[in-house]
């Protein structure tokens, strides 16, 4: 197979399975041999083989995390090395009983935890834009494996930001879904009450169709309600009547050219008949604070899980204490310890009603500041990350400064509410992430808007065309 | 604001073993972290009621239909020592 798939989009490939141009077989062989070339770290396994039902669409990168019988699925931790589920997430069934086959697990930041995939058990990712720079995190795997043409298109999860900002910082399209649109079932638990799985890919299009067959509830997830009614293909070429409230361009840590390419697509808006306006959010600052409560916390107790007895690798000698401890120890890596403990410490006796108990309330009024906004706009807009993709390294030392990378995605998914990242331009040669956010299952609307704003920014960049 | 006893006796509830440095980072980094957490308590928060989920669902019911669930050997597969058919671990009590 040529180098032709290559250049289409997984929607447009989809098209020439249909029509016989390709087999889905030959589609898959071509993308596993891409994905088996990838340099960058993006995968932590890829098929072995061509599946002997290709299905019909194109195969899918899916996030580590997510749970596939039979395939390593470890979170991108070391204390899950080699182990390989027995049963396989809904998320991931529900693309296989749509016709797309899994084409590889990609890295991740350990238990999804991190904002630069440097958090992973197995090793950084590069960013394909320019190798000396994060992909951002913690879906950094599917991010850069869609940018750099070694997937299709790829599945990743959001917390508070792990699809929207490496979709960013590697200049392609990633949805967060409202809290509820996707099944958990399967999808290894970071932070029960924020996690939700999303499509990463090429175009707005092909982030609809994901969805679409992503969606639906489950009755293993209580939690999942699906997505009310159809998601069509999106078509929208003007924006007449819609209103979108920027939010956030006043912040210090805004690079200019950031701000440069948000204000241009504002200017997109405004020549497809849109209206732009300014909004506030004055409890999303406080967003960080209470996501670095509640996260941890919920992380802290599902993590509590691993302890060398059911699954992972084990170690320590003496009693059955030593074993966990020593096996937690070993197992975890330094970002996820340090979320375990202030999870714990935040919810240990004394101190969990002036950590946890104060978070769920700034919770509240984040929640509030967004129903407040919709009373007045259709989207919240706003950069998707404060900077371009930053250097490898260059906040490791730092925990606080990689935590303020989530600035702008960490209010949307305590909200619960929808979130798309889009190309909106290059800053200094990287790209620059538009976030558009809308009420609860506002997701064809969003989809809609982003697609209409997407064919007027035209799009066309690629680390690997240049 | 957090010492080397707050950091030890929160690791012992997490059943997680740190080495010494790494217990003089986590007491500096952990500060830090909750520093900027309690930035929080700038605002009147009186009155305000807490989320702990967003989605407004209670008793989600199904019906109660049997369905086959794991059997003990593809349960037992993954474990790290599987003995007798069950998950073997050193005594609680055990030196």
């Amino acid at each position: 197979m040529s180098d032709e798939l290559l250049a289409l989009t997984a929607a447009e490939q989809a098209k020439r399975i249909e029509s016989g141009d390709v087999s889905a077989a030959e589609a898959f062989e071509y993308w596993r041999g891409r994905a088996a070339g990838d340099e960058l770290g993006s995968y932590l396994w890829v098929a072995e083989e061509t599946p002997e039902d290709a299905g019909t669409l194109p195969p899918v990168a899916v996030k580590d995390l997510f749970c596939v019988e039979g395939v390593p699925s470890m979170a991108g931790s070391r204390i899950l090395e080699g182990y390989r589920p027995p049963y396989t997430a809904t998320s991931v069934r529900n693309l296989q009983d749509a016709g797309a086959r899994v084409l590889g697990k990609t890295n991740q930041d350990e238990f999804a935890m991190g904002s630069s995939n440097e958090n992973s058990g197995f090793g950084p990712v590069e960013n394909p834009w320019d190798r000396t720079r994060v992909p951002g995190g913690s879906s950094g795997g599917s991010a850069a494996a869609v940018a750099a043409g070694t997937a299709p298109w790829a599945i990743g999860t959001d917390t508070g930001g792990s699809i929207r900002q490496p979709a960013s910082l590697c200049g392609i399209v990633g949805m967060k879904p409202t809290y509820g649109a996707v099944s958990r079932y399967g999808m290894i638990a970071f932070a029960s009450s924020l996690d939700q799985c999303g499509p990463l890919t090429r175009d707005v299009t092909d982030a609809a169709i994901l969805l679409r067959h992503l969606q639906g509830r489950d009755p293993c997830d209580s939690t999942s309600l699906g997505i009310p009614g159809e998601i069509p293909l999106p078509s929208a070429e003007r924006l007449d009547g819609l209103r979108f409230g920027i939010w956030g361009m006043e912040e210090a840590g805004l690079e200019p050219g950031v701000a440069d390419a948000v204000n241009a697509t504002l200017a997109k808006v405004e020549e497809l008949g849109g209206g732009v306006e300014q909004i506030e959010l004055p409890n999303a600052k406080h967003g960080i604070a209470a996501y670095y409560v509640i996260a941890p916390a919920e992380a802290s107790a599902n993590l509590a899980r691993y302890d060398g007895v059911r699954y992972g690798p084990r170690s320590g000698n003496g009693d059955l204490t030593s074993l966990y401890e020593q096996t937690r120890h070993d197992g975890f890596g330094e970002e996820v310890k340090r979320r375990i403990m202030i999870g714990t410490y935040a919810l240990s006796s004394g101190y969990y009603e002036a950590y946890y108990g104060t978070a769920q309330k700034v919770r509240t009024r984040i929640a509030q500041d967004f129903a407040a906004a919709f009373e007045g706009v259709d989207f919240v807009v706003s950069p998707t990350s404060a900077t371009v993709a930053f250097k490898l390294g260059e906040r490791t030392a730092d925990p606080l400064a990689m935590y303020l990378s989530d600035y702008y995605t960490v209010p949307m998914p305590l909200a619960g509410i929808p979130a798309i990242s889009i190309p909106g331009g290059l800053s200094e040669g990287l790209p620059v992430g538009i976030q558009l956010a809308g009420p609860a299952f506002s997701e064809n609307k969003i989809f809609e808007a982003s697609y209409a704003l997407e064919q007027a920014i035209g799009w066309k960049e690629t680390p690997w065309r240049r | 604001m957090i010492d080397r006893d707050q950091v030890l006796h929160v690791a012992k509830l997490a059943r997680l073993r740190l080495d010494d440095d790494e217990v003089d980072r986590m007491a500096g980094e952990l500060s830090k972290i909750l520093e900027h957490v309690e930035t929080m308590n700038e605002l009147d928060l009186d009155g305000v009621e807490p989320t702990s989920h967003v989605v407004d669902l209670t008793n989600v019911l199904r019906e109660d239909v049997p369905r086959d669930g794991l059997d003990r050997e593809t349960a037992l597969e993954q474990a790290p020592d599987a003995a007798s058919g069950g998950f073997r671990v050193p005594s609680p009590g055990a030196s």
